[in-house]
């Protein structure tokens, strides 16, 4: 026997204690199911605080429902005050970008799919994993705390920019803030050190056979998430550790008084914050590639495209982060260049729904709940990509810049997109985790209430826009401009509350599916990938003996496959021959 | 209930316009292309006893033409659009005969200065007057733009006038009325607990009234 | 100096396609050091937008910074990066362990616990000189937010204003603490690390030839604090 680091599955664990099993765990699958129930918590907490900025903008001056519980600082009456409001609005994106749709597509999926997907045992860094997840909820406790620290939440917008977000006797924001900032460099971490797992793993821990272009496009496009992570957060912690010292110490970076740079904030956190939204849909559109293979019972249209296009986003997503700083007074020249990039990352984006209509064409279609989602998440995101292209013209985002228009945009991608791809993948890979099915029925009932409620909510914010109403007003109605289109701020806010409502189907069909789901067997949805040759739930340490790869990931209806219209990754057939791994340590399997 | 573009009073509001309705053409060319393409579909190839998918991994010439035809369009865009920027928001684009006007945004309110009889900012007959922006139809107007404390934005739906005002920069922003009457001012970036109350007015004059009124705020007129 | 090879107790111990040709600890770092390179390119590229976009001046260098002080420890720090490729090679090389001189061997001939120990005593005094530096200066009055009011450089601000780049000498300490400090920080994380690595896995001699991954992993991310303090050398301390 070599003297080697760790083995895999043998029974070299004594009988773990409840705490190390489940608490402090190192096993990538419950890391990613804390991940989960975390993520899902931060859902929720944004989408309220979603309710509550709808309420006020569909009935401004009208006391909240239930407002009597918040203290004097955030209504007044009951009615939300200005200063509650703009806390709302910073609050609800933050909490929804960074704990929750970031940390469900990829502290989720990332952890729980990339080594069952390419064969292996665990992450290569374990324990370094086990602190990813923690350092992620400490850092959203720590923004959490923001709403009950004197002088409450922060209030500069997700965006936090400066000097607003360094100046709290111009914000009214003052501990807030700067636990803003140390969150954000916890969370940096958290993402770094998961990150640094993922691109490890999957560059040195692929199973024999799987080469790179049999890989799944869910674990490819978690590769490249990944990479844009790794590179990305760092950025933004040095932003959030300068507006952390200018509001404690006395710089003066972003303070044009003493010299500072507002627009240096704005370059800083856009350079981080454009690869942050690939971050935010990439992985969703890797696990859709995937869904949509299996409802089809097809190959991916295309699967060489889909890796390019995933490359060519993430690479030209380093250069578009000038299109949200058009208006900001920078050399209009060089918001000429970041129109060129902006208007050509259009086309990967493209491709790729082209890619995922061809998969379904002349397919065999199966509309399971995750393939009902996914459909859904093709039609939304192409919505809110090619509503991007008139902010991306850059004389058109003259009218369109910081108005209800943006908001529809962002939330066609993100809710329509990556939303919607996570109610695909989370039945899907349920039995994996859980050993359960959660229920079809309820599934489908929640999908065509939030697709129809969502579109109700979000399609007329588009309208809106166009008619010029601002973000982050607390009251439209005083605008003469704005009052005609006040109907719609109503009819936006009631589909809200109905949208709102019906994900507690999804979340009643989560949770009570964990016990009492019909008991899933081993392979569900008749897919291809590794995983599926696993008992479910998936076992610790995955394999005893590390699996063989013998084909791509989406070869349904091969010819090969005879009967079947599946044909896994890891079946061999007698014309198979195994795969030749790189050399083994002497001695070794 | 509006459902468009606020009704265009000034001369950026053509090209923008147009530009704007291009855009809805073409991303409607494709959104109903996608969509009805998936609804097409479901329909067409659900699964049904008896029936099998067709195996295959792509056509690397549809692959060809659906990233020819989005890039050249966008490319097309590009130019177009790229053309239209340089005229409104370059800086030698501003007309040499502007009528320059100081705009300097603060929590909450715009302070408007105007430079007075002698027609130059910058002199001692220049007078400042709160939340109103009074100019003269079909001339051109250069909004020299700061701000006392933190970023705030002048958005004027109307004119498709929008430029941040940040403090420590001097911004000039131009456009040129093309009716008479009153229009509302919005502050489009985040700038505090007012900032829903940046309210302030346009107000365009035929170039008589403007006079009138200029002479009436000289004299000690009231706002 | 010999490049790594794979030895058996790098590989992966379980079958793999081949990967990138290093093992994953390295890997890894590999990658934790390109995500280092984010951050401090997002502090020195602030710094450098900020400083050139001044209206005047900066401070002269060596006007308000001890060059030849920190030129010294600038050397210190390359001194540890050498130490450390001889610790990394003495390992390697299976060229022992031993601390205590050998008959018929000189220094050269060091092995791992006496090479890394030079680097940790090199990595320290960096640190403390970079500390004593600091309190020298605070002292003088520079501070991350300029010079201190009545302070001995407020006042030769004052009598020499261009020397001492008065005006903008608030962005001047904002951006050398902030910079250097996490810089320090840095240091003193990788400080750490090999103290850590010298009781638990060099003293009780768990490396090898075969397997010395904990030293190669921890030398680079020390070269590439080393080679970040270059640039900020560079940048901060003579232009």
């Amino acid at each position: 026997m070599t003297t080697v680091a760790h083995t895999p599955t043998e029974a070299h664990h004594a009988p773990m204690s409840f705490w190390r099993k489940y608490i402090f765990s190192t096993d990538h699958k419950i890391i990613g199911i804390q991940f989960l129930f975390v993520s899902l918590f931060f859902l929720l907490v944004g989408g309220l605080l979603a309710m509550q900025i709808r309420w006020q903008l569909g009935f401004p001056g009208k006391p909240l429902p239930g407002g009597g519980i918040l203290p004097e600082s955030m209504v007044s009456g009951g009615v939300i005050l200005p200063e509650y409001y703009i806390q709302l609005v910073t609050m609800h994106g933050t909490f929804m970008v960074f704990f929750a749709i970031m940390p469900l597509l990829v502290g989720v999926y990332a952890n729980f799919l990339i080594p069952l997907k390419i064969g292996t045992h665990d992450m290569a860094f374990p324990r370094i994993n086990m602190w990813s997840f923690w350092l992620a909820l400490l850092a959203g406790l720590i923004m959490l705390a923001g709403f009950f620290v004197p002088d409450g939440a922060p209030r500069a917008g997700w965006t936090m920019y400066a000097p607003l977000s360094a100046r709290p006797d111009l914000s009214g924001a003052t501990i807030s803030q700067k636990l803003w900032s140390i969150s954000i460099v916890v969370l940096g971490l958290s993402s770094v050190m998961g990150s640094v797992n993922y691109i490890t793993t999957i560059i040195n821990h692929r199973a024999p056979g799987m080469h790179w272009f049999r890989m799944p496009l869910s674990v490819w496009a978690l590769f490249i998430t990944a990479i844009l992570a790794v590179l990305a957060l760092p950025v933004l912690q040095g932003a959030a550790i300068m507006l952390l010292f200018d509001q404690t110490i006395g710089t003066h970076f972003f303070d044009p008084g003493a010299g500072g740079q507002p627009l240096l904030w704005q370059h800083l956190f856009w350079f981080f914050g454009h690869p942050e939204v690939y971050i935010l849909i990439l992985p969703a559109m890797g696990m859709v590639s995937d869904i949509i293979a299996n409802g089809s019972r097809k190959p991916i249209f295309g699967y060489h495209s889909m890796v390019f296009a995933i490359i060519g986003i993430a690479f030209l997503g380093w250069i578009v982060w000038g299109h949200h700083m058009f208006m900001s007074g920078m050399n209009p020249t060089l918001g000429s260049t970041f129109m060129v990039s902006t208007l050509l990352i259009a086309v990967p984006s493209a491709i790729k729904v082209f890619n995922w209509m061809g998969t379904m064409w002349r397919g065999n279609l199966r509309f399971h709940v995750p393939m009902l989602n996914a459909i859904g998440f093709v039609s939304m995101f192409t919505i809110g990509g090619l509503s991007g292209i008139f902010m991306a013209a850059t004389p058109v985002d003259i009218p369109l810049h910081d108005t209800q228009f943006i908001v529809a945009h962002l939330h066609y991608v993100l809710f329509g997109g990556s939303l919607f791809a996570l109610f695909a993948a989370i039945p899907y890979w349920y039995p994996k985790m859980f050993g359960r099915m959660m229920s079809e029925r309820i599934g489908k009932l929640h999908f065509f209430l939030t697709f129809i409620f969502y579109n109700m909510t979000f399609f007329p914010m588009h309208i809106i826009g166009m008619g010029g109403q601002m973000r982050r007003i607390y009251d439209p109605t005083i605008y003469d401009f704005l009052k005609p289109q006040q109907p719609l701020n109503v009819f936006i806010s009631y589909s809200a509350f109905a949208l709102f409502a019906v994900q507690f189907l999804f979340l009643f069909n989560f949770l009570w599916s964990l016990k009492r789901g019909k008991k899933a067997p081993q392979n569900p949805w008749e897919d291809n990938g590794m995983e599926w040759s696993l008992p479910n739930p998936a076992p610790h340490g995955n394999w005893d003996k590390t699996p063989n790869v013998y084909r791509g990931p989406y070869e349904f209806s091969a010819p090969e496959a005879g009967d079947k219209d599946y044909l896994p990754q890891y079946l061999k057939l007698p014309t198979d021959r195994d795969p030749v791994p790189a050399p083994l340590p002497a001695g070794g399997h | 209930m509006r459902w468009w573009l606020p009704d265009a009073g000034s001369t950026f509001a053509g090209p923008i316009d147009a530009l704007f309705l291009a855009i809805l053409i073409i991303t409607g060319i494709a959104l109903v292309v996608v969509e009805v393409g998936l609804v097409t579909f479901v329909i067409k190839y659900r699964a049904r006893p008896g029936r099998k998918a067709f195996y295959t991994h792509g056509s690397t010439r549809a692959e060809v033409i659906w990233t020819a035809i989005p890039a050249v369009t966008m490319v097309a865009l590009g130019l177009i659009s790229n053309h239209y920027w340089v005229l409104i928001k370059d800086k030698k684009s501003i007309p040499p005969n502007a009528y320059h006007v100081g705009v300097h945004g603060k929590q909450f309110e715009w302070q408007v200065t105007y430079p007075g009889p002698d027609g130059k900012l910058g002199t001692s007959d220049d007078f400042t007057v709160r939340n109103q922006l009074h100019v003269t139809v079909n001339e051109p107007v250069a909004v020299e733009l700061s701000s006392e404390d933190v970023i705030h934005s002048l958005f004027v739906p109307e004119f498709r006038l929008k430029q941040d005002a940040v403090p420590g920069m001097h911004i000039i922003a131009w456009f040129q009325a093309t009716k008479t009457g009153e229009f509302e001012i919005g502050c489009a970036e985040l700038c505090g607990m007012g900032h829903y109350k940046m309210r302030a007015r346009v107000f365009v004059h035929t170039p008589d009234d403007y006079k009138a009124w200029v002479a009436q705020q000289a004299a000690g007129g009231s706002e | 100096m010999q490049t790594t090879t794979m030895t058996d107790a790098m590989r992966p111990p379980v079958p793999a396609e081949p990967g990138a040709g290093v093992y994953s600890n390295k890997l890894g770092m590999w990658v934790f050091l390109a995500s280092d390179v984010m951050f401090f390119t997002a502090l020195i590229g602030s710094y450098i937008v900020l400083r050139f976009g001044m209206g005047s001046a900066w401070a002269r260098p060596g006007a308000v910074l001890n060059v030849p002080l920190t030129g010294l420890n600038t050397f210190l720090l390359i001194c540890s990066s050498v130490s450390m490729v001889k610790a990394y090679a003495a390992i390697a090389d299976g060229k022992k362990y031993f601390l205590r001189k050998v008959p018929g061997k000189t220094l050269q001939d060091g092995g791992l616990k006496f090479w890394l120990l030079v680097t940790i005593i090199c990595g320290a005094g960096f640190v403390g000189v970079q500390v004593v530096e600091y309190i020298k200066l605070v002292g003088h009055g520079f501070t991350p937010t300029g010079y201190r009011e009545g302070s001995l450089l407020a006042e030769h601000a004052l009598a020499d204003p261009v020397k001492y780049g008065a005006g903008v000498a608030g962005m001047y300490g904002s951006t050398f603490f902030t910079m250097t400090g996490f810089h320090g920080f840095h240091v003193t994380c990788g400080v750490i690390s090999m103290l850590y690595l010298y009781f638990t896995k060099v003293l009780p001699e768990k490396y090898s030839p075969q397997d010395y991954r904990g030293i190669e992993v921890i030398g680079l991310y020390w070269h590439f604090v080393d080679l970040v303090w270059i640039i900020l050398f560079t940048i901060v301390y003579l232009i």
